[in-house]
């Protein structure tokens, strides 16, 4: 077998708090795709970053050998590491938003990488940065070179993120995260684009907590679990027959469709003819559902699709130009993405749950005991009560917001993009906790996300959103199975994942959690 | 972006329109008759008076003298020193080029070392961080007349190094301008290297260092850049801190300047000089704000688009 781009043995690297990885050996090869999957602070980035002597000034690392293009790389001096970092491998990070540099234009971004490493004389560089544009497929490079990040859409964003780590034609790319912020059709034209960069012959290390991301392109996949690898074999064995329990676990943990059986009582939220207008962009143009009580009404959409200003609308934030919402108020809350950013920094998680209560009528002295039923009822101890949002995990925020979502015992509860911000596994236990809630309580959900597993998962009816117009609506069974509008099949098309079974039979058998939770996406028609 | 401009100028003029109001009503507020309180503390001739009377427009209506002050204003004439026996304009005038000078000098003396510390001192071991906030601390805690007579006790005094009084010539100011660049120095470089080693946890700085860029290439090229604006409205809100200052420093070096002119015309109750003053720093405020504004289209792009 030829030299591998990059190789490493039993790789360590400590923090002074932390041993973030521990023993990891991994070798690319030219042509080939390796993946590392594995949940926040399970080292993978960790493990990318000191492929380029960047894992921060802090850490420690030893390793039996590193060596890049078969160059012993373990006693490399920063002016080494800097020769080889953009010109032997180049890297490219989740959200270009903010990695991208927002006060430059991009195409100085592109130009940056072949000046640092003299890659062209200096009058051939604006060229080079055209045709690298134009390489990674942004339309009108000339226009797009002087634009500024905010200006770009995420796609192209990335795009232009990626030209700059291609631009000295390095060996090894490596993609943490690469379509994380982005939506579905985007994330596949993208994972497209990367593909294609494979197909030329280069090496791709591929960083993810989305199996079904990586599903499309690796090779070979490395599952990595506080600090260490658990799994480690091709692609079809890992996926096919995942030995790991944890592999298994995050298999099972990808939302696809869910068991639902709830029983539709009274309409709790009908909205007839929404229009609502900003500065003469329409963002939400004749929309119209009827959402039940102990039912969830999925509303899935690109970003720009009208989906959270409807959720404004429904929550009387907004008021429509036209059309009417009919909801009592007084009885809805709303779950967010972020729930960080919806608590006061300096409230306890005692003050915040009675601070809801108390909005809701319940009388004070009842309010630590309902407190505490409900942190239970959200899976989590009265030893939270005291701490600070910023103290929990993620998960447990998210607990949080929604025992204060029920405290005042809402009849409907709008979740924006409740899991989009969680790890795969935690995702999978809020979206049961949500179903359990609702199972139990009788609560309806409005529940908005871009993410359509999730909410095939969760939803019996579903929306389909684009440029502000309901383009389908139905049962969601009914949508997910036949979709019957192009952009829906589109949208379902693009989830990764989706030509799994095309490409390569063999790879299949997906065991999920249950039989029907599957990787693969049912196909159009 | 049109919009933007007149909106800012109309504010301007808000702003200059405001000052002369409030200097006309200081001077009717003040007690005693008008011509007494332009007057001040001297004694003129009767031929003086009669001038003042009619110059203001005294023995007309209220309304009147404020329509021939504001005139009066906008055509530049602030007015007579009885006192300097010469026009407010030409007194502020002779005094405003070793101010400017003072203030010029020091500004830019704590930028580029603010700049420096900061750039060197971000995001480094604790104790080159420890040692720099310390030495700040006691940069913002002493106060510039102390510092002043510090370094004129030493330099001047013990040393001989630099002339104790006089505005002339590049030695002369160098005291006068460490002492005024001192606490803005010690303001800006806080403040520089927190923004800084906030904008070195951003992604886009792991990118550029990825693309092989050295650790301080980053924070020249990219993170000095995002640091940029709120450094620029702080030295905006320092530029008045620098005027203050600036009466303490050049009356302790004896210099030249309007610091001395207002202190002398506020001892002396020279009603007009103060005045004068007052419009010149609204003037100051003015231009300042608006330079200010343009800075930042100029650091931010995503600001340009904004109306």
């Amino acid at each position: 077998m030829s030299t591998p781009v990059v190789e490493v043995t039993d790789l360590h690297v400590s923090f002074p708090a932390v041993d973030a990885v521990r023993g990891v050996s991994l070798a690319v090869h030219p042509g080939e795709c390796v993946a590392i999957v594995g949940e926040s602070g399970s080292g993978k980035s960790v493990t990318a970053r000191t492929l380029l002597g960047l894992s921060g000034e802090e850490a420690t690392v030893t390793a039996g050998r590193l060596a890049i293009d078969g160059v012993d790389a373990s006693r490399f001096s920063e002016r080494q590491w800097r020769s080889i970092r953009g010109r032997k491998i180049g890297y490219v990070l989740q959200d270009a938003l903010v990695s991208l540099d927002s006060l430059r234009p991009v195409g100085k971004e592109v130009a940056e990488t072949l000046k640092l490493h003299r890659a062209a004389p200096r009058h051939e560089i604006p060229g080079k940065v055209l045709d690298l544009l134009t390489e990674v497929g942004v339309p009108e490079p000339e226009v797009r070179a002087k634009q500024y990040p905010h200006e770009l859409s995420g796609g192209l964003r990335q795009r232009a993120l990626i030209a700059s780590a291609i631009a000295c034609g390095p060996r090894l790319l490596i993609a943490d995260e690469p379509t994380t912020a982005l939506d579905v059709t985007v994330q596949a034209q993208i994972l497209r684009l990367l593909a294609e960069r494979k197909r030329a012959g280069q090496a791709l290390l591929l960083i993810s907590h989305d199996l079904a991301v990586v599903a499309e392109l690796a090779d070979r996949i490395l599952v990595m679990k506080d600090g260490v690898v658990v799994e480690d074999g091709t692609a079809v064995q890992v996926l096919g027959a995942p030995e790991h329990p944890y592999t298994k676990s995050l298999l099972a943990a990808i939302p696809g469709p869910g068991f639902r059986n709830t029983v539709p009582g009274d309409v709790v939220i009908r909205a007839e003819g929404l229009v609502k207008t900003f500065k003469g962009r329409t963002a939400v143009d004749g929309v119209s559902f009827e959402l039940r009580a102990g039912q969830t009404l999925g509303v899935v959409g690109e970003s720009g699709s009208g989906k959270t200003t409807t959720a404004r609308l429904v929550l009387g934030l907004l008021r429509p130009d036209r059309g009417t919402v009919e909801v009592d108020r007084r009885q809805t809350q709303v779950i967010y993405q972020d729930p960080l950013s919806s608590f006061d920094p300096r409230f306890s998680v005692r003050r915040i749950l009675d601070e809801a209560l108390e909005v809701g009528g319940t009388p004070r002295r009842e309010r630590v005991k309902r407190s505490i039923e409900l942190l239970e009822q959200v899976g989590l101890d009265d030893g939270v009560l005291d701490r600070r949002p910023l103290k929990l995990s993620g998960g447990q925020r998210q607990r949080v917001a929604i025992a204060r979502a029920l405290a005042p015992r809402p009849r409907v509860i709008v979740c924006d993009e409740p899991v989009s911000a969680l790890d795969v596994s935690i995702q999978a236990q809020v979206l049961d906790l949500l179903t359990g809630l609702q199972a139990e309580l009788g609560v309806a959900y409005l529940f908005i996300s871009h993410h359509l597993g999730v909410v095939h998962h969760v939803s019996d009816h579903v929306l389909v959103l684009k440029d502000g117009r309901a383009v389908e609506s139905g049962d969601a069974h009914q949508i997910f199975t036949a979709p019957a509008d192009p952009y829906t099949q589109e949208l379902l098309a693009a989830v990764p994942g989706g030509h799994y079974d095309q490409a390569d039979p063999s790879r299949r058998a997906l065991p999920g959690r249950e039989q029907h939770h599957r990787l693969v996406r049912p196909q159009v028609g | 972006m049109i919009r933007r401009i007149l909106t800012r100028l109309s504010t301007s003029i808000l702003v200059l329109w405001g000052a002369v109001t409030v200097s006309f009503t200081a001077l009717h507020l003040t007690p005693g008759n008008v011509v007494d309180v332009l007057i001040g503390s001297n004694i003129v001739t009767p031929e003086v008076r009669a001038q003042i009377i009619a110059d203001y427009g005294l023995d007309e209506p209220l309304f009147v003298q404020y329509a021939t002050y504001l005139g009066r204003v906008l055509r530049g004439d602030l007015g007579r020193s009885y006192q300097l026996h010469e026009p407010v304009a030409s007194a502020i005038g002779a005094q405003l080029g070793p101010s400017l000078q003072l203030a010029g000098a020091s500004l830019l003396v704590a930028i580029v070392v603010s700049t420096t510390l900061a750039i060197l001192t971000a995001r480094r071991r604790p104790w080159i961080r420890g040692l720099s906030s310390g030495l700040e601390l006691i940069g913002v805690s002493i106060p510039t007349f102390w510092t002043a007579i510090l370094l004129l006790t030493i330099f001047s005094f013990q040393l001989g190094w630099f002339p104790a009084v006089g505005a002339d010539g590049f030695a002369a100011l160098v005291l006068p301008v460490i002492a005024v660049a001192l606490p803005i120095t010690t303001m800006l470089t806080q403040m520089m290297r927190e923004g800084l080693e906030l904008t070195l946890e951003q992604p886009f700085v792991l990118t550029a260092r990825t693309r092989g860029m050295s650790d301080l290439g980053v924070r020249l090229r990219h993170a000095l850049r995002h640091v940029l604006v709120p450094t620029v409205t702080l030295i905006g809100w320092l530029v008045g801190l620098t005027v203050g200052a600036m009466v303490a420093v050049e009356q302790i070096f004896s210099r030249q300047g309007i610091g001395q002119l207002t202190l002398t015309a506020v001892g002396g109750k020279d009603l007009p000089v103060v005045m004068g003053v007052v419009l010149l720093t609204a003037v100051l405020y003015v231009v300042v704000n608006i330079v200010i504004d343009l800075l930042y289209l100029l650091i931010d792009p995503r600001l340009r688009g904004a109306t």
